[in-house]
């Protein structure tokens, strides 16, 4: 490689990486699909050394565990349709470089909200109403949580990612403060299925499928946020905001102004969250209600480049994995950690193939000039 | 009875230290290494795994190596996921925030896994428990107990506890008076400058958040060999992770200050069962305080704009030299 240069002792890097103008799409998705099929090849020989299954069968237990039966299909859809909307309430905030962490604490009060009003209201207004004030509070509280990092952001550029990470752990100990008040039976420290009886504020089934109302809730926000990106002015602001906050201001938009309303839209979809979540899949509250989508749906919507489209492949990526081996989890009798793993090392090849789509690497052949 | 409310409040605050000094010399670097919790939770996962394969290899476990064996499987699994990071963020360039949580998710995922599932895989049932080596990690200094109140305050802790604060001093002192530390803070505040002085940048910003990475695991190392007894429970060492991210900020980027604030830290943590006619919704707002005492300087020290306090000016964002 370095033959010809034999005249001069100036070093120049064997390497050099430079910024790609961009990359036909097709050539992109193959990059990241390569990274997928090499990390899942990894994976299943990770699993094969544990179980001892060969990886051939892991996978086909793993699709098992996604579409084997109709409940463990509509399972999977639920589990993506929360994923995705949780993901889809990051995005405004992640499109403005605004690290909102803060999703899981914001999607916790909402559904602490939400269950407040099921306990509280539970018998005294009728199911439609119950479940209209429901879904207002839970919108409400999620907005606000989300509103005060955003505000002092917005005022004095407090570092919103460790301010809204904070905030998660505050929702948590409301959460466990509310319950010591709400438990059912006492002492038992949980609060119980809310309404077991009644079935109020429940969300009504859909065709004899119980996820079926969230699945198609969360369906219609992901065309909206969509649509909202991608062709309505405050998508467009926000675009701007994130590029660079020096050319918003140049261009005469408020900045202070998109951080708050789109920290308020962020956070009034993780309040929706939170309301699904426990009006429509679990029907009570616990500190772990949310178990750590928050942070997931901040890996979805990075991967997707902040599309809500391809939000739904990221998520159902990740629930994939996650159903596959919780049943392989159960199915040799491992505890279902086991996800983690694969989910930590399909991530990281995927965090790492961006590098390949954003970035060429050039080999230096000869030099021009000494 | 005083006594006993400090040496408890230290022992909590210990794995904060760890965690806190490590994520301090990170972040001093740029980095902000969201996959504390995860390092932590390897940290101490491969500790205990390394101690339990010994136990289980000989009759007779030797002293030096029931202490060895644990400590150098620590520092290699937290420095190997930081690497990890290091590899992704710095080489690679990937965005901080989302390596940093993916390192999170693996790391707890391992060590749940393995703390949960080890003796299964080798047939031998039960929990996970090193009870000889973890007697090794809890020794107390010679003289704790000729001292009273004193001694159960100063000398009660094993050995760990000690490495915790002199590495917090020597990362003070790293940062502030050596001709390196200060290499180290110009990157994080400016790679690009520090870059034009000569710095090698990539260098400081992996060595930075690799030592980083292994300091914190000695937190998650404490935790198991020394507070618990050397058994593992999934899930036990809790929100402690996140918590040393809390401390940073409290300590405001400053290690020496860390050690007060993570016996602070500790103190909230356990205050609550040393106050009488508590509730137990009380002790969830004794909980949040942390938390909420954590989000008060941060957003003071953001008001009040004074130069020292603030987080390092490029924390967060990767270094790409042609990139202007």
């Amino acid at each position: 490689m370095a033959k010809q240069n034999n005249s001069h002792t100036v070093h120049e890097p064997l390497m050099q990486v430079s910024k790609r103008k961009s990359m036909e799409w097709y050539k992109s998705w193959l990059v990241r699909i390569a990274a997928v099929v090499i990390a899942l090849v990894i994976c299943g020989f990770v699993i094969n050394f544990l179980t001892g299954l060969d990886p051939i069968s892991v996978y086909k237990e793993m699709f098992e565990g996604n579409f084997g039966t109709e409940r463990r299909f509509w399972i999977m859809l639920k589990e993506l349709a929360m994923l995705l909307c949780v993901s889809l309430a990051v995005t405004p905030a992640f499109k403005m470089r605004f690290w909102n962490i803060g999703a899981e604490g914001q999607s916790l009060a909402g559904a602490l909200a939400c269950a407040a009003c099921m306990i509280y209201l539970g018998n005294k207004l009728p199911q439609g109403l119950l479940i209209l004030v429901m879904v207002v509070s839970s919108v409400l509280v999620g907005l606000v949580w989300a509103v005060i990092p955003a505000f002092f952001k917005a005022k004095f550029n407090t570092n919103e990612t460790l301010f809204t990470l904070m905030m998660n752990y505050i929702a948590t100990q409301l959460v466990s403060f509310c319950i010591v008040f709400w438990e059912n039976p006492k002492n038992s420290n949980t609060v119980g299925i809310i309404n077991s009886d009644s079935m109020m504020g429940w969300l009504p089934s859909l065709g004899g499928q119980k996820y079926a109302l969230c699945v198609l809730v969360v369906a219609v926000l992901t065309v909206a946020m969509y649509i909202y990106l991608r062709y309505s002015k405050q998508g467009y602001e926000i675009s701007v905001v994130g590029e660079s906050q020096n050319t918003a201001r140049y261009v005469g938009i408020n900045v202070k102004k998109v951080i708050i309303r789109t920290m308020a839209i962020s956070g009034a979809l993780c309040g929706i969250a939170g309301f699904l979540i426990v009006s429509g899949v679990d029907h009570t509250i616990t500190t772990t209600t949310i178990g750590g989508l928050g942070f997931t749906a901040i890996m979805v919507s990075w991967l997707a480049k902040f599309n809500p489209v391809i939000m739904v492949l990221t998520s159902f990526i990740i629930v994939f994995l996650e159903c596959g081996a919780s049943q392989i989890a159960t199915a040799f009798d491992f505890n279902h950690s086991v996800a983690d793993i694969l989910t930590g090392i399909i991530l990281f090849f995927i965090i790492g193939s961006e590098f390949f789509v954003n970035y060429q690497i050039k080999i230096h052949k000869r030099h021009k000039e000494a | 009875m005083f006594a006993t409310i400090i040496s408890k409040a230290v022992e909590q605050g210990i794995p904060l230290l760890f965690g806190s000094t490590g994520e301090i010399l990170t972040e001093k670097s740029g980095n902000l290494n969201l996959g504390i919790p995860g390092i932590m939770y390897m940290g101490g996962s491969a500790g205990i795994i390394g101690a339990y394969l010994y136990e289980r290899a000989v009759q007779v476990p030797h002293p030096a190596l029931c202490i060895l064996i644990p400590l150098f499987a620590s520092l290699a699994g937290s420095a190997l996921l930081a690497l990890i990071y290091s590899f992704l963020t710095i080489t690679l360039r990937a965005n901080q925030n989302v390596t940093g949580l993916a390192l999170t998710t693996f790391g707890v995922g391992f060590g749940d896994f393995f703390g949960g599932s080890l003796t299964k895989i080798f047939g031998d049932g039960g929990n996970l428990s090193v009870k000889t080596s973890s007697d090794y990690f809890k020794t107390p200094l010679p003289f704790a107990d000729d001292l009273g109140a004193l001694g159960k305050m100063l000398f009660s802790y094993g050995f760990l506890a000690y490495l915790a604060v002199i590495i917090a001093l020597a990362a003070a002192f790293f940062l502030k008076r050596t001709r390196a530390g200060l290499h180290l803070r110009a990157v994080g505040e400016n790679p690009a400058t520090a870059d034009a002085a000569g710095i090698n940048v990539t260098k400081y910003k992996y060595l930075a958040t690799c030592i980083g990475g292994a300091i914190a695991g000695l937190g998650g190392l404490y935790f198991i060999m020394d507070y618990t007894g050397g058994s593992w429970t999934n899930g036990g060492f809790g929100d402690r992770g996140w918590l040393a991210i809390a401390l940073v900020i409290f300590a405001l980027w400053k290690p020496n200050v860390g050690i007060l604030g993570s016996f602070i830290f500790g103190g909230l943590y356990i205050a609550y069962s040393y106050i009488s006619g508590l509730s137990r919704s009380s002790i969830a707002i004794f909980n949040m305080l942390p938390y909420l005492v954590t989000i008060l300087v941060l957003v003071l020290t953001s008001v009040r704009r004074k130069k020292e306090t603030q987080p390092p000016e490029s924390l967060g964002l990767a270094y790409f030299r042609e990139e202007r």
